[in-house]
């Protein structure tokens, strides 16, 4: 019986932990390499409409973005409560797009400004009268390529 | 006698790692944006605009949209769900029926001699309409030029449009031309 007993009692040896840095710095790796840093902080709510006939927007350089919808909570209480534009980090007007087009276009090197991107987040919500001023706008800029964010809907 | 160097504790490494991993999965996004690509027309002076704009009837497909979010097609209500069909039937005007879109003769590589539509779609939408009403109206549009493409594609190639060559696919575009048209915006009914 105690050679049984002998053996129960012995400790277990502990985990090595010398390889967990080697895991830790793959899953690093991973993430450094398919990260894609968040440009601005949203501003106003924005839920996107959604659509089946889409296209990525590859190559993330040419894209501008340009943001509307509600004001979120805090913003509220200046700016009220109906549809605005966000441009970078603030709140814009529709006569401000001109100038951020330009901006936007200067901002990039001369091979990539014929390639100009706009996207336009917009939430699902939002009257089309605002969308209609800035397509306006984009046009009287000659941003003429754009690009209506939304989410992929599964085909019925 | 060099003396030994004491070796520096790599006891941290794990910390230091976890440190920065955790620093990525917060500020990542991993989804890649996509959307509705459009090209807006140029933009032309209001009193430049020619007058003698004339399109004959039976070449526009009329799509408004109120601001009750309700579709009219060629003067009759239509629902979103059938909305695909009656434009891909006034692209394709499969029997050359008198009211749906004339055909000019065209020559286009690896298909020779064709009939090509000369259907304009004109899409117009009120002040008040929902934005996510409008941008399916657009992808239904989309989705009728896509499905005809597609359709073309197989018969003619055997193989699925995005599979084919830059030349194969200009040709199928110059006969199904994604010609969506948005008219300047004004009121819509419905007021």
């Amino acid at each position: 019986m105690s050679k049984f007993r002998k053996k129960g009692g012995k400790e277990l040896p502990p985990i090595s932990t010398a390889s967990l840095p080697d895991i830790v710095f793959m899953l690093l790796f991973f993430f450094m390499v398919s990260t894609t840093m968040r440009e601005v902080n949203y501003m106003v709510k924005i839920e996107l409409p959604t659509a089946t006939e889409l296209t990525k927007l590859e190559k993330k350089s040419l894209v501008s973005y340009i943001y509307v919808g509600e004001p979120l909570a805090q913003y509220q209480g200046t700016f009220g409560v109906s549809s605005r534009i966000q441009l970078n980090d603030q709140f814009a007007n529709v006569g401000d797009i001109q100038d951020y087009v330009i901006a936007e276009r200067e901002a990039r090197n001369e091979a990539e400004r014929n390639m100009m991107i706009v996207s336009l987040k917009v939430d699902e919500n939002t009257k089309m009268g605002i969308i209609t001023d800035i397509k306006q706008e984009l046009r009287k800029s000659a941003a003429l390529h754009i690009n209506y964010s939304s989410r992929r809907r599964v085909e019925r | 006698m060099a003396r030994k160097t004491p070796e520096i504790p790599s006891a941290s490494l794990a910390d230091i790692a976890f440190m920065l991993l955790i620093f990525f999965l917060v500020t990542t996004t991993m989804d890649v944006d996509s959307g509705l690509e459009r090209r807006l027309p140029q933009w032309v002076d209001p009193e430049e605009i020619p007058e003698d704009q004339q399109i004959r009837e039976r070449n526009v497909f009329v799509v408004l949209v109120n601001r009750n979010n309700e579709l009219l097609v060629e003067n009759e209500y239509e629902t979103l769900d059938n909305l695909r069909e009656r434009a891909k039937e006034f692209m394709a005007n499969p029997y050359d029926d008198p009211n749906l879109p004339e055909k000019e003769p065209k020559q286009v590589q690896f298909f020779g001699d064709v009939e090509v539509t000369k259907g304009v779609i004109s899409l117009r939408n009120d002040l008040d309409t929902r934005y996510g009403m409008y941008i399916a109206v657009q992808n239904e549009l989309v989705a009728a030029i896509n499905e005809l493409r597609e359709e073309l594609s197989r018969e003619q190639f055997g193989k699925p449009y995005s599979e084919l060559e830059k030349e194969q696919q200009d040709a199928i575009r110059e006969i199904y031309p994604s010609r969506i048209s948005e008219a300047e915006p004004k009121r819509v009914g419905g007021n």
